[in-house]
């Protein structure tokens, strides 16, 4: 298919619905023990420590219970016995793109990832299967001593750092999820930016599960040394099968003093994924992180980027969007601790459910005592489409400082037929005056989208819509 | 058929189960100008949405033709196709929903229909021809990157309500209390907007209240409606009698 032929392809589900066949170097058979953990990290060459790390977070995992919150006739579906732990797609690491394997290639060409953006794009980590095969550098960083890489290169050639930081801002025994990626994890990006330089264009990295059954078990670790800033931005689509698939990903920032780091994520997984990621950073004084989360797809996602404010002066920033659809939970919000004074949070949160999906904002704000003249502010807003779906909020509260502020609004509606008249009264049909509203109440989120996320996300919730609607769940009254 | 341009025939009217047209009848031809005056509750505002389309406005009885062609059972957005723009009196604020996105989703719905040869405009042509309907209405370039009708005033409101219709080009317009709440200069700028989409063939409906509208378009004919139905027709002349001496000598003639 050329170049061209991709372009014109209308987006639909079957896009994103294919698989190449399964041309694996090495696959371990389903299940987890001590064993597969062993086998994963010497296949990887990892140095003893590591080996000691996910060992002992393999045991944590067998003694953590699943959390008792959230869906939980979902998360009773999970068989950890039922899933492989660790695929190997290629022998070799791609240095440049003519390494790369055909087979993958196409995969990228076939979820259309634009030629124009390839070449905007300064560095490319993609991580296929379980493995990044392809990462590209600009020289210009890493003559300014940026590192952006795999994870499992970064342990093999960074091991001071990567040993420094690895399991400090999520430990092994955070959750039961954030246990058994410490146990398997394999791929998912390093970056390391050191004093004082500033990474002008956003990092990007395309992810993609294409095994059956396969967990996908990623670990993304974000150093930003002192006045240092960065951009990443992680993108991903997923292929239809028709049993359960585990994600699982653990991300650690690490905003030194005046750092300022975004990370921002669109994921798309199909519909049968299991989406339980623990994402999280430490900002030190006067560091800002910012988190812009877009959670479309999978079957069930619990997710709640979080910021810990360790110095004075820092700032947080969480953005998301959450989209469910028939059979789906969304169960997302954010984190926020305020432990210094002088720190200031920023919470927005959309959700949108239709055809039965059910979406929950679940967040916790604390204020830790000596946290003087911090401030935070949550603002929640529900679209709910038809009559089937729900939506709830759950705001955690925890102040443990009398000299602080704190702005909560929360707000949950339909769609208003009034404005669906007067969208229709100028030409739009039911459905687009629909997506126009629906895409109107993201548009917080998706101004802050580079461009080319935006227009991906207002099309593909034109198609949830129409999936929605064909359910039939909206009165359709005109 | 085409010899029919615009006809209400025997139309009733409810909304929430009570009855508010009680029989309108209404005949409009290509190039003309109506007013509709009444008191308030006399059922001018459930017309227009009628006319229109709104599905809150059920309709018991009768009939709308347009262009030789019944209307009454299609959506708002084909009968919007067909040619006929509502302005609305209080106009709905979609937030998140640029101006000039909003506008190029109109103008691109509207002109594909009429015509299957159209090929939606490059940007940059768009905002140009955007631009030549702002100017008639003086309207700064910053109202096109706002979201629609959020936060307007009273007259951004009814700049943008006539900046759609100028853009859009309708053969019939319903201007349903186009001057409620404004100032002299922003009904100037209605009358600007009416004049330079008026060139002898396009018709217009004028649901006021008052007659102060009617200075500066003034109409062929003036149908005066009382209680869900039009009561008395005549020409301008009828108007100026309004203004002069109120509803009440109607509603007396009406009652005996």
């Amino acid at each position: 298919m050329s170049r061209e032929e991709i372009k014109q392809m209308k987006l639909d589900y079957v896009k994103y619905d294919f698989k190449d066949p399964e041309n694996y170097v090495y696959k371990f058979d389903k299940g987890i023990n001590e064993d597969v953990v062993r086998r994963i990290s010497e296949m990887k060459g990892e140095p003893k420590w590591m080996t000691e790390f996910r060992l002992k977070a393999f045991r944590i995992f067998q003694s953590k219970p699943m959390p008792t919150w959230g869906y939980k006739p979902y998360l009773d579906e999970i068989d950890f016995n039922d899933i492989y732990y660790y695929v190997k797609p290629t022998d070799k690491q791609g240095r440049s793109w003519e390494e790369v394997p055909d087979y993958i290639k196409n995969t990228f060409d076939r979820l259309g990832i634009p030629e124009a953006e390839r070449k905007y794009l300064a560095g490319v980590a993609a991580q296929y299967e379980s493995e990044v095969v392809y990462h590209n550098v600009k020289s210009q960083w890493e003559s300014k001593g940026v590192i952006f890489t795999d994870m499992d290169t970064a342990v093999r050639e960074y091991p001071d750092i990567v040993k420094r930081y690895f399991g400090t801002v999520v430990p092994p025994n955070d959750n039961k999820f954030a246990s058994l990626n410490s146990a398997v994890w394999s791929g998912g990006s390093f970056i390391y930016v050191p004093k004082g330089v500033s990474v002008d264009i956003p990092l990007q990295a395309y992810f993609r599960i294409n095994t059956q059954n396969m967990g996908q078990f990623e670990r993304t670790l974000i150093i930003a040394e002192e006045g240092a800033s960065v951009h990443y931005i992680e993108g991903c689509t997923a292929p239809v099968y028709s049993t359960n698939s585990l994600h699982a990903a653990v991300v650690e920032i690490i905003a030194h003093r005046g750092a300022y780091v975004r990370y921002t994520t669109v994921q798309n997984w199909s519909k049968n994924v299991f989406n339980l990621v623990t994402k999280r950073a430490f900002a030190y004084e006067d560091a800002r992180v910012e988190w812009v989360d877009g959670n479309l797809g999978s079957k069930l996602t619990m997710k709640y980027p979080a910021v810990y404010m360790l110095g004075k002066g820092a700032q947080a920033e969480i953005l998301s969007i959450a989209l469910a659809n028939a059979g789906q939970v969304q169960d997302a919000g954010a984190k926020v601790v305020h432990a210094a004074p002088y720190t200031t949070s920023n919470i927005i949160n959309k959700s949108i459910s239709m055809g039965g999906g059910i979406a929950i904002y679940r967040g916790l704000v604390k204020f830790m005592k000596g946290a003087v003249g911090s401030k935070n502010h949550t603002s929640c807003n529900a679209l709910i489409i038809d009559e089937l779906s729900k939506s709830d909020t759950v705001p955690h509260i925890d102040i443990n400082e009398d000299k602080v502020s704190l702005g909560h609004e929360a707000t949950a509606g339909r769609i208003s037929e009034e404005q669906l008249f007067y969208l229709m009264s100028r030409g739009l049909s039911e459905h687009e005056a629909l997506v126009t509203i629906v895409n109107g109440f993201v548009e917080p989120f998706t101004k802050a989208l580079p461009l080319e996320y935006a227009v991906e996300l207002n099309r593909l919730i034109e198609l949830e819509l129409e999936d929605a609607v064909d359910v039939g769940a909206r009165k359709v009254i005109y | 058929m085409e010899d029919i341009f615009f006809l209400v025939s025997d139309l009733e009217s409810s909304v929430e189960g009570n009855k508010i047209l009680k029989g309108i009848n209404l005949s409009v031809n290509r190039g003309e100008i109506h007013a509709v005056m009444g008191p308030n509750g006399s059922g001018k505002t459930t017309l227009s949405n009628v006319i229109m389309g709104n599905p809150l406005y059920e309709v018991d009885s009768g009939d709308i033709i347009f262009k030789g062609e019944s209307i009454v059972e299609l959506p708002p957005d084909e009968r919007a196709k067909r040619g006929i723009f509502m302005s609305f009196q209080h106009s709905e604020e979609v937030p998140g929903v640029s101006m000039i996105n909003f506008l190029r989703l109109a103008y691109n719905a509207i002109n594909s229909y009429r015509d299957s040869n159209f090929s939606q405009p490059k940007p940059i042509e768009f905002r140009k021809l955007v631009k030549s309907k702002m100017e008639i209405l003086k309207m700064e370039d910053s109202f096109l990157s706002r979201y629609l009708n959020e936060g307007f005033s009273g007259g951004e409101k009814k700049r943008s309500e006539m900046l759609q219709m100028l853009l859009l080009e309708p053969e019939l317009v319903i201007l349903d209390e186009v001057d409620s709440g404004l100032d002299v200069d922003a009904l100037r700028i209605v009358f600007d907007a009416v004049s330079s989409l008026n060139d002898g063939k396009k018709s217009f409906i004028i649901i006021t209240h008052y007659s102060r509208i009617l200075k500066y378009v003034k109409p062929d004919f003036v149908h005066v409606m009382v209680g869900g139905r039009i009561v008395k027709t005549g020409d301008y002349s009828l108007a100026n009698e309004i203004e002069e001496k109120g509803y009440d000598w109607i509603l007396k003639e009406v009652s005996v």
